[in-house]
């Protein structure tokens, strides 16, 4: 909302420098989101010209050397010699001079200067320089009144402070200049000119004293409104009033300058001075108006009413539109005329030749704007007033500053009375603000007299009793202050509240605050990886439908089915992820491709998955909430490596990042959770189709699987452009679940020293290590405490399609130390189930 | 014959003395003391001596011997220690090479770097850390954050929105972590103090906007608080995030969930609020404001207790407020990124630089 200065300052000066008041409006709700200057840098030396006397430059035919009065600036010459090129340039005329010392828009000082041999002491200026206007050719010739010498600043919007507010939603008042006015007068108090509605001023062109709502609804003529205009609303819910009023007589043409110069100054194109004055009254009440041709309506008969779907309109913008079911129009007996609270209609629009005119000003159901203004993609200064929602009494403040406008303006002939077709507006009942309520809320008192003060400077209307107070809202405030809160909040912006509000500390939940377990395992999962020398990373939760494809899942995968957005920005990023691998490869490719020799990177996100079909929330457990919420999203955590773990230094090779240098740094990861993690061969065929399937396994802690780890399959690794690489991703929670992470109880070691024995025992090729150390256990008693692989073997020695693992086994009583006598039974047990595998010792 | 022994001892010591290694040493042991050595044959001939004189000389050769071996023991060790300095001395590494590098350590985000430390100042404070969804219900993203249907406030966020078995519009991504406000409510009875930092999402892409960015939600709900105790609550976390000469400013506002609502603001770090720098130029971080914006909040609207009001929120007997700010946006402040999109860019040159 653009709101120029001296527009405002009709109904309150506040006073201020703009910048000083902008910040003022900051501290009390309302944003300034800049103050910018209209025209010119500055206004000095920009002043009221008059024209005394024009001849022809001897030397140059399009030239006019002028005598101009300008007032003294020094107490010398009050006249001055100006050489003008404009054609229209006339004796008599009154102008803008600017001064030698003026300073043009894009930074042209003026000068006195020779032309062609004649002196000139400043130029007389055109709208377009002053940038006040486009249309009229030469200079700007001002009516009769302002004295010579004058600054033009006084008249026009020269060098004018705009005030561009950020209006905040509820605020629907702050969409009219008077209203903004009222917010000044309650920052500043300065006093508030009476509203324009009731009799105040409306502008610097606008001379007559009469013209409240009162006078407009009294007036008699001999032609009356209802006669020439019949309304019929058919959905009163989305139009619950409509008012016209008819004029006759009416000479459409320019407005006025002083007009033409504020709409320009509020951002706004003048058109012609009817349409002209539907924008001066949006702007100036905030209700928005709309101007109908009236002989273009047939039978003056306007019908509101739900459009049916695909009708068409072609509006005022030279666009057709097309209407659904769900909009509202105005139709005249023909068809469309209009989009109710968009956009008026071509088929009735004012023209040159336009002679009467219907004035309306409607109230609209701010919803249904809303969704109108959406859906067609239109957004015009009418709707997006309306889509806050207006009070229905405003058409009326409209139409009574629209009447005398068009009468001193247009010079139209008012018809008598309005045509006002409403439904009951919403009550008004006083709202009670209860003693120390507003205390309560801020933790500031704020004394009752200065309270009642706040209130009435911003109009609303109250009554005491006792040391409550009985608050009635005026009309343009009926929908954002509607409970007691509403008013402890009116009362507390205007109270200096930044200032005067102490700074304290509630008095605390009475429990200690902290992070949950989970949220502490969590951190350190994190910080394992980062130890391990993984860069964290954070990836986008949308992804590519196609990102499934270059991971070979199946169209059956659950993870091929991920949550589609209805309205992506675009499709790369129209899937929610199901998995963190995408993210960790991309960032891993796009590091590489910018000469990254090695990358290691590690991701702890949330997937997000259909409901039902995996897990519950982020970390285990459910969100809070009575609803479920519509996706899982565990928490899951991702690494990828591509190239050496360790990099390659002067004294030896680089470690290779291959399947066991990444399980190393996953079993790090657990053993720092105190989990044992075990990794088991995959099913036939892979059900985790982007690794090499004979490189690759299923993660678990103990029974339950948590995740997946290997190296990539060669075809997803080209189409990341890696050579090779490791990853794994696990299910967070499913760690944290198996940690005994500060509930472990002790347990007494033992004194006695154990007895280590060693053997190698040759099995099949298929058969893995886990399975082989798995029958040791299972036949180890509880005098076994420990096995651990420290050598595996293929080749001389051992069968074609055998291996050797050579293990350690460590064999422990808690109580005595162990004799041979007591082991042997054991070793001969181990070795009976070692061959239950298909394991033979190694001799 | 003790004469004897005596003169072998003065001849050993100084064979002894002069040896200048171990294996000179040696040979004076074994010339001395060996088996075949002239003591050693005399003490092995005690036996054919006549008695008086196997006294004396026995004694005499078996103190000599004794000391001798001292000697010989105590020489060996200084040898040693002299030739190990010696080889020791000869065995130089280049110490000027670099050395073997442990595993480099990686980087945590310093978006989670971020979160965590607004974390752990919250926690300080007595708050507990929740997780709400990312995909959520209109219902708690908007209807029960007093966001009615066809509400214009709801058009200040440009929502994704999830395809939902038909209902258009019914789910979506949240577009602030506020909703969590609801669910904490509806989920535990009041007192509460909780904050939720996690992902949001708008429908806006630009140098600054993300479409996808993190925020943090604050919620204090209980008996008797108040607008001030919001004040000095944020003022609390912004001196531990931003150093403790920061002050705020609540600038009131407009959200419909609070009321009263304020934007934030925390006096600017580079300039001390001055917003001139001591060369006089303006400050280019608060652009010479002095105050840098960093958030949203307010009291909670009281439409708001009323939708959790059959778990315990009475709008007569709680009051409470919230607050909500970006995490990036702090991530830019504390260490000068100034693009947002470098946060999910993650470049190692970038993400390197915070250890
Ligand atoms: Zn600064």
């Amino acid at each position: 909302m653009k709101v120029p200065y001296g527009w405002m300052a009709d109904y309150c000066d506040p006073g201020l420098a703009p910048g000083d008041l902008a910040e003022k409006m900051a501290m009390t709700g309302t944003e300034v989101e800049r103050v910018v200057l209209l025209g010119p840098p500055s206004a000095d030396n920009f002043v009221i010209g008059k024209v005394l006397s024009v001849e022809k430059h001897p030397d140059a035919d399009r030239l006019s050397v002028c005598r101009v009065e300008t007032g003294s600036q020094d107490g010398g010459e009050t006249e001055r010699t100006i050489v003008c090129g404009a054609p229209n340039v006339a004796a008599g005329q009154t102008v803008v001079v600017a001064l030698p010392g003026a300073v043009m828009p894009g930074g042209m000082k003026i000068k006195q200067a020779k032309l062609r041999g004649v002196e000139s002491n400043g130029m007389i200026c055109s709208e377009k320089e002053l940038e006040l206007g486009e249309g009229q050719d030469g200079i700007m010739v001002l009516e009769d009144g302002p004295a010579a010498g004058a600054p033009a600043s006084d008249f026009l919007p020269v060098a004018e402070p705009v005030l561009e507010l950020e209006v905040t939603p509820n605020r629907t008042d702050c969409f009219g200049i008077y209203g903004v006015a009222r917010e000044a007068h309650a920052i500043s108090g300065a006093p508030l000119a009476a509203a324009p509605w009731e009799g105040g001023p409306i502008g610097p062109g606008v001379i007559s004293e009469e013209g409240d709502i009162e006078a407009l609804l009294d007036q008699e003529g001999s032609e009356r409104t209802a006669d020439r205009v019949r309304i019929v609303v058919q959905d009163p819910e989305l139009c619950s009033r409509f008012t016209a009023r008819g004029y006759t007589d009416v000479k459409v043409g320019p407005s006025p300058l002083w007009l033409r110069t504020r709409l320009i100054a509020a951002g706004l194109r003048p058109i012609s001075n009817v349409v002209d004055i539907t924008n001066y009254v949006m702007w100036l009440t905030g209700q928005p108006m709309h101007a109908y041709d009236l002989d273009l309506v047939p039978k003056g008969e306007l019908i509101v009413r739900k459009a049916e779907n695909g009708e068409k309109v072609s509006a005022l913008d030279g666009s057709e539109y097309v209407l659904n079911e769900a909009m509202v129009a105005v139709a005249d007996r023909n068809g469309l005329a209009g989009i109710g609270g968009m956009m008026g209609g071509s088929v009735s629009e004012v023209s040159e030749s336009t002679t009467t005119v219907l004035m309306e000003a409607a109230n609209w159901n701010g919803p249904n704007i809303l969704r109108t203004s959406r859906d067609l993609g239109l957004r015009s200064e009418a709707s997006s007033r309306f889509e806050k929602q207006l009070h229905p009494d405003l058409t009326l403040r409209a139409q009574a500053v629209a009447d005398r406008l068009m009468v001193e303006i247009c010079g139209a002939v008012p018809m008598a009375g309005l045509v006002d077709v409403s439904v009951p507006a919403p009550d008004s009942v006083p709202i009670r603000l209860r003693a120390g309520r507003v205390e309560r809320v801020l933790g500031m008192a704020i004394d009752i007299e200065l309270q009642i003060e706040a209130l009435e400077t911003l109009g609303f209307g109250v009554e005491r009793e006792g040391d409550d107070l009985l608050v009635s809202v005026p009309p343009d405030r009926h929908f954002d202050v509607v409970r007691e809160i509403d008013l402890v909040e009116e009362v507390g912006r205007i109270s200096d509240l930044d200032r005067n509000l102490p700074a304290t500390l509630p008095a605390g939940p009475g429990r200690p605050g902290g992070l949950s377990r989970q949220q502490s395992l969590q951190r350190r999962a994190e910080d394992s990886l980062r130890e391990s020398g993984f860069d964290e990373i954070v990836g986008w939760s949308f992804t590519d439908p196609e990102e499934t494809g270059r991971l070979r899942l199946d169209e059956e995968d659950p993870r091929s089915r991920g949550v589609r957005l209805a309205n992506p920005l675009s499709e790369e990023q129209s899937v929610m992820r199901t998995m963190l691998l995408g993210s960790v490869l991309g960032a891993a490719r796009r590091n590489l491709s910018r000469g990254a020799d090695r990358v290691a990177l590690f991701e702890s996100g949330r997937v997000y998955l259909p409901a039902g079909e995996f897990g519950p929330g982020p970390l285990g457990g459910d969100f809070p909430g009575k609803t479920r919420p519509p996706s899982n999203e565990p928490q899951h955590l991702s690494a990828v490596v591509v190239g050496p773990v360790d990099p390659a230094t002067w004294r030896g090779g680089a470690g290779e990042s291959d399947f066991f240098a990444l399980k190393g740094v996953l079993e790090h990861l657990a053993s720092g959770l105190g989990v044992e993690l075990t990794v088991e061969p995959l099913a036939d065929p892979s059900p985790q189709p982007f690794l090499h399937p004979g490189k690759s396994g299923t993660v678990k802690a103990g029974d339950r699987q948590i995740g997946w780890i290997g190296e990539l399959h060669p075809l997803v690794a080209t189409s990341y452009d890696l050579d090779a690489a490791a990853a794994f991703e696990i299910e967070l929670a499913g760690l944290v679940d198996g940690s005994p992470v500060g509930e472990e109880s002790y347990v007494d070691f033992t004194p006695f020293p154990p007895v280590d024995r060693d053997l190698a025992v040759v099995v099949a090729a298929a058969v893995p290590a886990s399975g082989v150390i798995g029958a040791v256990e299972a036949a180890g008693s509880e005098l076994l405490t420990a096995v651990t692989v420290f050598d595996v073997y293929s080749g001389d020695g051992v069968g074609e399609g055998e291996k050797s693992l050579a293990l350690r086994l460590r064999f422990r009583a808690p109580d005595r130390t162990l004799s041979d006598e007591e082991i042997d039974p054991v070793w001969n047990g181990i070795i009976a189930g070692l061959s239950g595998i298909g394991g033979r010792l190694r001799g | 014959m003790v004469e004897r022994i005596e003169e072998i001892e003065a001849e050993a010591k100084a064979a002894i003395e002069a040896a200048g290694s171990v294996p000179e040493l040696e040979d004076a042991r074994v010339s001395y003391l060996g088996r075949k050595a002239e003591l050693t044959g005399i003490l092995r001939g005690i036996a054919d001596l006549p008695p008086e004189q196997r006294g004396p000389v026995g004694s005499t050769g078996n103190k000599v011997r004794k000391a001798l071996e001292a000697m010989i023991e105590a020489k060996t060790d200084g040898l040693k220690q002299i030739e190990l300095e010696k080889s020791l001395a000869g065995d130089r590494i280049d110490v000027t090479l670099p050395g073997t590098p442990a595993r480099a350590v990686g980087h945590i985000h310093p978006i989670t770097r971020t979160r965590r430390l607004i974390e752990d100042v919250m926690v300080g404070l007595g708050y507990q850390v929740m997780e709400g969804p990312e995909i959520e219900h209109d219902y708690y993203n908007f209807t029960a954050l007093n966001h009615p249907a066809g509400h214009p406030a709801r058009m200040l966020q440009d929502t994704f929105y999830v395809e939902h078995e038909g209902h258009v519009e019914e789910v979506l991504l949240r577009t602030h972590t506020s909703p969590m406000q609801v669910r904490a409510m509806e989920a535990t009875p009041p007192p509460l103090f909780m904050i939720v930092p996690g992902k949001t999402y708008r429908r806006d892409s630009d140098a600054t906007h993300s479409p996808m960015f993190h925020q943090v939600e604050g919620l204090a709900v209980g008996e008797g608080i108040t607008l001030a105790d919001l004040k000095g609550t944020l003022l609390a976390m912004l001196r531990e995030i931003f150093g403790p000469d920061r002050e705020i400013r609540m600038r009131p506002h407009f959200f419909p969930f609070t009321e009263p609502s304020v934007e934030f603001d925390v006096s600017c770090f580079h300039c001390g609020g001055s917003g001139s720098l001591d060369d006089g130029s303006r400050c280019g971080l608060c652009k010479g404001i002095g105050w840098i914006e960093l958030g949203g909040a307010g009291m909670v609207d009281p439409n708001v207790f009323g939708f959790v009001a059959d778990s315990g929120y009475n709008p007569d007997s709680v009051t409470g407020f919230a607050f909500g700010f970006g995490i990036e946006r702090i991530a830019m402040l504390r260490h000068g990124v100034g693009d947002l999109r470098l946060f999910f860019d993650n470049d190692v040159r970038m993400l390197g630089q915070f250890s």
